[in-house]
């Protein structure tokens, strides 16, 4: 076990080729090759988390889906607590927990009590361990209004949470969310990533997570990666990806009236006005405070707000970086 | 009026997308054709007027059966299982506050489903069947038009059943009861699984009366050349009068359904 | 290993099943309703037969005893699959609406899955319809019942069952590559159950060829029915052929597992 604990998930040079074949003209069809992983190599060790993101079909699924099991690489080497996912699924399939955020891994027409129960009995759960991890999940999801409420009936929040907790109940060593706060309400998000938070500290498991929301991974992840067109771009900590991108966060004020843009604050620039409201633009890594501060003793202030930057945004100037 | 007909021709391309399933449909419907002409054969071959038809009559019976299965949602389908499910999530009410009417709406959506399943699923296998047997198709191109005219009268006929069965989902929990028996009885009395005029005596008399004789006996004896003069009139009055009565009880039910809604706030 | 995983596979099965066993009970009338209703369609599929009778004294040289044991023992044989394996004809829309996925994350056989997923207890109901009207041809067919054609009438249920099990498999693989085509399937499955319901001597003879050497449907109750009933064979095999019906169900069962296996490959190495 201790061998592996360095390198926990391990990817080496994986790719994985689709031969898609397109309609052209009445019958014919083109086939043509596309790379949707092309060459990643990465270590995460046992307990990290990591924050998996980068544009839709940049490689993120796929790469979760070779790691779970379900598509078998093209090339390379992969192993996930030293196993071939690919060659022994169901093996792997007990120390993994999985979270798809657009489809439930729950049965679509129980209620999540007959649902967890199946889990029980599917991962061989020992009926102590069953008993506590739901209780846990129970609490710190606020679950128990819902144990008797089959799937479909249940808002995408209350799902998702459900699901949550279906994964975690066979404590696996390993959990990969894929979009897990996607479509969310606020309170729904703030509890699952306290709830992840706590599962991470406590049990030590090792999560993966895709994500477009960047306050999911500055609030859980140790570690982001930027992944586009079957390549790892960046590997390393969330301020280090706001350094290199060159990201802004965006100060929103409301004045008292319409007034010119406002002016005379260090560190910030306006970059648009609406009416009343006004926009300022800052170094995502420095401080809001001062800039708030200096606003507030020269403008009539009514409210404010602190917009964070968009991934979309980030890896968009990370490239123009590098390119240009 | 605009609006229906761009509904009608969206949902005939949102059909003509599932090339595999239609394929897969014609397929199907020809093996069972197949299958059920053999066994007609064997019938007629003891009986050879049976029903009044001879065997011509009897295999052309089969192929059309199989040829309007689809078109005629004589299996169910279409857009029933839709419309359930926008009632049982509640999305209905949205529906029910848009400018336009709910029945006439899901008609459109449903013609244009039955016109592309005429011509993807309807066509082929009558054209197997023509090849390998004998089949007693009219030669005037009028008979041709009544027969269209009567098919598309016994898919509005066809439409109003499955709306009055679809709004069962408004208090029913699940749909899928009403659907299975609403299949049962569209195939026996259409007389898919046999032709009514082989059925004896009170029950076949009581079937010829019922609204599904319209969705398939009805255009089959048109085709057939069974009705004639007044007799073909009558053969349209009976699919006409029982397709008004239908859509009227589902306007009916539909307005009791949308109180219900309103009361209940969906 | 390959024990192992049958073994799993089992327990996984029934464990699905009983779950959906207790949530149908959970709504009993919407059970009872539904499950009337599976009894009724099956009721009336047969009723072509007692209405066709109603006009003739045979169809192919076949009575209504005759026929109403090949019924009965075709319907039997596909009631048992039906309700086992009924499920699996939604391997298709797993693929295209990606629930597959969702399968293969879970420490059990998928083919165990997607058998029990949705069990429809309601099936039950064409079981009942073909053992009832199995013992009624038993009542009224005029045969001499020594041992070997007592004991090939539960065998030649259970081959037939595990020859359509094999094709509902088998079905359910071809539709990893073509998801949309479920309709397919039914062709062979329902299209099947109807010809068998019919004697041999209804169709033409290529027909019966077709169905004994390229898809052998005929093994179901066709050739084992014959030598009960003490009837020639329509293309010439000899009487004892009824009795290769396990052997058939077997490398029935064998192709189609392989089947499986290659439809499951093609689906985690282009994951559509």
């Amino acid at each position: 076990m201790a061998a592996n604990d360095a390198a926990f998930i391990e990817l080496d040079a994986v790719e994985k080729v689709f031969t898609v074949r397109r309609r052209a003209g009445w019958m014919r069809r083109e086939r043509h090759e596309v790379r949707a992983v092309d060459g990643i190599s990465f270590q995460v060790p046992r307990g990290e988390v990591v924050g998996y993101i980068g544009p839709n079909g940049a490689g993120k699924s796929t790469t979760i889906k070779m790691l779970t099991g379900i598509l078998v690489p093209s090339g390379g080497r992969l192993r996930v607590a030293g196993i071939d996912p690919s060659k022994e699924r169901t093996r792997l399939a007990r120390r993994m927990g999985v979270v798809f955020g657009q489809r439930t891994t729950l049965w679509w027409d129980l209620p999540l009590r007959d649902s967890y129960a199946l889990v029980r009995r599917m991962y061989r759960i020992p009926d102590d361990r069953y008993r506590h991890n739901l209780e846990r999940c129970v609490e710190l999801l606020d679950l128990a209004e819902l144990l008797e409420v089959p799937v479909r009936q249940l808002s995408l929040g209350q799902r998702m949470r459900g699901d949550i907790a279906a994964a975690l109940l066979h404590d696996p060593d390993v959990l990969y969310l894929d979009e897990p706060t996607i479509g969310l309400d606020v309170i729904s998000k703030v509890k699952v990533r306290e709830f992840l938070r706590e599962v991470n500290t406590e049990q030590n498991t090792t999560v993966l997570l895709t994500t477009h929301d960047l306050t999911d991974i500055e609030q859980l992840c140790q570690r982001v990666m930027v992944i586009d067109h079957g390549r790892v771009m960046y590997d390393g900590s969330l301020a280090g990806l706001h350094a290199v991108g060159e990201s802004e966060r965006t100060l929103v004020v409301d004045l008292e009236r319409e007034l010119p843009p406002i002016e005379g604050v260090p560190g910030a620039r306006t970059v648009r006005v609406d009416g009343a409201r006004q926009w300022l633009a800052f170094p995502a890594a420095a401080s809001a405070a001062p800039i708030v501060a200096a606003v507030a003793a020269a403008y009539p202030l009514v409210d404010l707000s602190v917009r964070e930057p968009d991934i979309e945004d980030v890896i968009a100037k990370m490239y123009a970086e590098r390119s240009g | 009026m605009r609006l229906y007909t761009a509904v009608v021709a969206s949902s005939f391309r949102r059909y003509a997308t599932y090339r595999a399933a239609t394929a897969a449909g014609v397929f199907t419907n020809t093996v069972f054709g197949f299958i059920v002409a053999y066994t007609y054969i064997a019938l007629w071959d003891q009986r050879p007027h049976l029903g009044g038809y001879d065997l011509a009559q009897a295999m052309t019976f089969v192929w059309l059966g199989q040829a309007l299965l689809a078109a005629s949602a004589l299996m169910g389908g279409g857009f029933q299982e839709e419309f359930q499910e926008r009632i049982r999530s509640g999305d209905v009410a949205v529906d029910l506050y848009r400018p336009v009417d709910l029945q006439l709406w899901w008609l459109a959506g449903d013609v244009g489903r039955a016109i592309f399943q005429l011509l993807g699923r309807g066509i082929v296998p009558m054209i197997f069947g023509a090849l390998v047997f004998d089949l007693a198709l009219p030669a005037s191109p009028l008979t041709w038009l009544c027969f269209l005219l009567a098919v598309a009268l016994g898919i509005l006929v066809s439409f109003a059943l499955r709306y009055l069965v679809a709004l069962t989902a408004f208090w029913l929990l699940d749909g899928a009861g009403a659907n299975m028996i609403s299949v049962v009885l569209s195939l026996f009395f259409s007389g898919m699984i046999l032709p009514l005029n082989v059925f004896p005596g009170a029950l076949g008399e009581t079937a010829n009366a019922l609204p599904w004789a319209a969705i398939l006996q009805v255009p089959a004896d048109v085709l057939l050349g069974e009705h004639q003069g007044a007799g073909l009139v009558g053969a349209f009055a009976f699919q006409v009068g029982w397709a008004i009565a239908l859509l009227a009880a589902g306007r009916l039910l539909q307005s009791a359904a949308t109180r219900k809604v309103v009361v209940q706030g969906g | 290993m390959a024990e192992s995983q049958l073994y799993q596979g089992l327990r996984a099965y029934a464990l699905i099943v009983g779950m959906w066993v207790r949530s149908t009970m959970a709504y009993r009338t919407s059970f009872v309703i539904m499950a009337l209703g599976n009894l009724a369609i099956t009721a009336l599929d047969f009723a072509v037969i007692g209405l066709m009778f109603s006009h003739v004294d045979a169809l192919g040289g076949f009575d209504l005893a005759e026929v109403t044991f090949l019924y009965g023992t075709s319907s039997t044989a596909f009631g048992l699959t039906d309700l086992a394996f009924g499920s699996m004809e939604r391997v298709g829309r797993r693929v295209r609406d990606g629930t597959m996925d969702t399968l293969l994350v879970r420490p059990v056989p998928v083919l165990a899955q997607v058998a029990a997923d949705r069990f429809a207890l309601r099936r039950v109901g064409r079981i009942i319809q073909g053992v009832a009207l199995l013992g009624w041809s038993l009542a009224h067919l005029d045969v001499n019942w020594t041992w070997d054609r007592v004991l090939l009438l539960p065998v030649m249920l259970l081959s037939g069952a595990a020859i359509f099990a094999a094709l509902f498999v088998a079905g359910a693989a071809f539709q990893f590559w073509a998801s949309d085509a479920a309709e397919v399937q039914s062709a062979f499955t329902y299209g099947g159950t109807t010809m068998l319901q019919f004697p041999p001597t209804v169709f033409t003879t290529e027909l019966v060829r077709a169905v004994t050497f390229v898809l052998p449907l005929a093994f179901v109750n066709w050739f084992p029915a014959l030598h009960i009933l003490g009837r020639p064979n329509p293309i010439g095999l000899p009487d004892g052929i009824g009795f290769a019906a396990p052997l058939v169900a077997v490398a029935c069962c064998a192709l189609a597992g392989l089947a499986w296996g290659a439809g499951l490959r093609a689906y985690r190495s282009t994951g559509s």
